[in-house]
């Protein structure tokens, strides 16, 4: 019985959770924005203007959800479906504590790799199937971009592989009792990083909607609660960047005094707000020169990190 | 896990079916997407799931999207649809049907000679599969890693631009 209830428990709970943290990331988004642009952003619904949220939420699901006319109608509904269950799945093999995970794999880390290949389908299929100029365009820099980014995000993590020595999450959180692989791992973060912000296809990079030049770009045909989902699926991504930083380079639930869940929510928090600040403080680059640094600089960094890695570990035997 | 096989097998039969016989490109394409997970799920039931993983990542995920991407760059109208249809006409099918049904009744020869084998469901985690890899096999995944390099090679050629023609442009 309770081999069946827990686990059931777990996902309800995580799946509750991550659509609550995804919908008031919006409102913190906004707010943070706003102090550091020296302004106050929402703030007269609710306390703080907490409920901000709600009323936006309110408005999204009331709003009429029209398909045009010229599109491709069974693509068109699937493609923001997929955002939303692959980053989902991507959430199945994060530990959050010890105790709170929802399938413990042995290829963990391959699984969210292939979850964030698989979400790239989302942007490129909308893009597509809205049959219109600006939609096209932003798709068809969605796949190059992703494409390209997916490359070595895979190649970044390698080097935390093979200090834990295993695909399992799990058990690349325990290898970090004693030093965090930020440290050991730090080209490789970095890498991680920016190749995360490139597959959530947030500021700087978000290149697939640059809203200056592409109206929204993939999701310019979409609206009401098909574009709720484009829009929460990008928040969920930031989430799941954050928490694999967290769990990957920095030691995910581990941390003295506080209960683990504590300490697991701080850091990914930070990292969460690392991604916010980065969009007020960075200008989109050209889209050459986002390809330009993916190939030439981040691609031979990777391998760099991952050929020292391997020879540092074969010396040390 | 033997259900899951045979669930898994039979979509992957059924949706490569639909790539053959839809008229549209990308609906094709996306069935074949389907296709691709379908066998990575029948390579997790039979006991390897850094296969499947992989599966997903590299076919599904990143060679697919290739596909996907140039598809959408040709921006194929209605015509298409019309061709393929053309092309799918009843006479087609008998040529295919016929090589399909020798090759059939060999399988089914070869299953009845040999006494049915269940494929082995220990499990081959990623561990074994490198130790494979880069111990017996080694040779394979040098020579295969330099036909890669000798396709990145004629690609870049092929992309290249002349610098005199590049000035000429005035680039």
């Amino acid at each position: 019985m309770n081999s069946i209830v827990i686990p059931l428990v777990i996902i309800a709970g995580v799946l509750l959770a991550l659509t609550t943290i995804s919908a008031g990331l919006i409102w913190l988004e906004r707010r943070l924005l706003a102090l550091w642009q020296d302004r106050y952003g929402p703030n007269r619904v609710g306390p703080f203007g907490l409920l901000q949220v709600l009323a936006d939420m309110i408005k999204i699901f009331s709003k009429e959800d029209w398909i045009p006319p010229f599109a491709d109608k069974p693509v068109f509904v699937l493609a923001p479906a997929i955002i939303m269950i692959t980053v989902f799945m991507a959430f199945t093999v994060i530990p959050f504590t010890p105790g709170i995970q929802v399938v413990d794999l042995n290829i963990g880390l391959l699984f969210f790799l292939a979850m964030s290949a698989l979400g790239v389908y989302s942007v490129v299929l909308a893009g597509w199937a809205s049959n219109s100029k600006y939609a096209l365009l932003g798709g068809m820099r969605a796949a190059a971009q992703m494409v390209s980014y997916e490359v070595f995000m895979g190649l970044s993590l390698m080097g935390v592989v093979m200090l834990a020595g295993s695909f399992n999450i799990r058990d690349i959180v325990e290898a970090q009792r004693g030093l965090w692989f930020c440290i050991p791992q730090f080209p490789g973060l970095v890498i991680f990083f920016i190749a995360g912000v490139a597959e959530t296809h947030r500021l700087p990079f978000d290149l697939p909607e640059a809203e200056n030049e592409l109206v929204a770009g993939f999701h310019a045909e979409y609206s009401g609660i098909k574009f709720g989902m484009f829009f929460v699926g990008e928040y969920l991504g930031m989430t799941l960047i954050s928490a694999l930083i967290t769990t990957l380079f920095f030691g995910g639930w581990l941390g003295p005094v506080l209960p683990p869940v504590v300490w697991f929510l701080l850091k990914t928090f930070i990292f969460i707000c690392l991604f916010i600040l980065l969009r007020a403080s960075y200008p989109r680059p050209r889209f050459d020169q986002l390809m330009a640094l993916g190939w030439k600089v981040m691609l031979p960094a990777a391998l760099l990190n991952l050929a020292v890695t391997g020879g540092i570990l074969l010396a040390a035997g | 896990m033997n259900d899951l096989f045979y669930v898994s097998a039979a979509v992957a039969i059924l949706s490569t079916v639909m790539v053959i016989t839809k008229l549209n490109a990308v609906h094709a394409l996306l069935y074949l997407i389907i296709s691709l997970l379908a066998i990575a799920l029948v390579f997790y039931s039979l006991g390897a799931p850094f296969v499947a993983a992989l599966e997903v990542i590299i076919y599904a995920g990143a060679i697919m999207v290739l596909f996907v991407f140039v598809i959408m760059m040709l921006n194929l109208g209605p015509g298409s649809a019309e061709q393929e249809k053309w092309m799918l006409s009843p006479g087609m099918w008998i040529g295919p049907v016929v090589l399909v049904i020798i090759l059939m009744a060999e399988l089914v020869y070869a299953l009845a000679r040999s006494a049915l084998r269940m494929p082995g469901i220990a499990m081959v985690g990623p561990r074994q599969v490198g130790i494979a890899l880069f111990g017996p096999y080694l040779i394979g995944v040098e020579l295969a890693s330099m036909l890669l390099l000798a396709g990145l090679v004629g690609a870049f050629h092929l992309g290249r631009r002349d610098k005199q023609q590049a000035i000429g442009e005035g680039r």
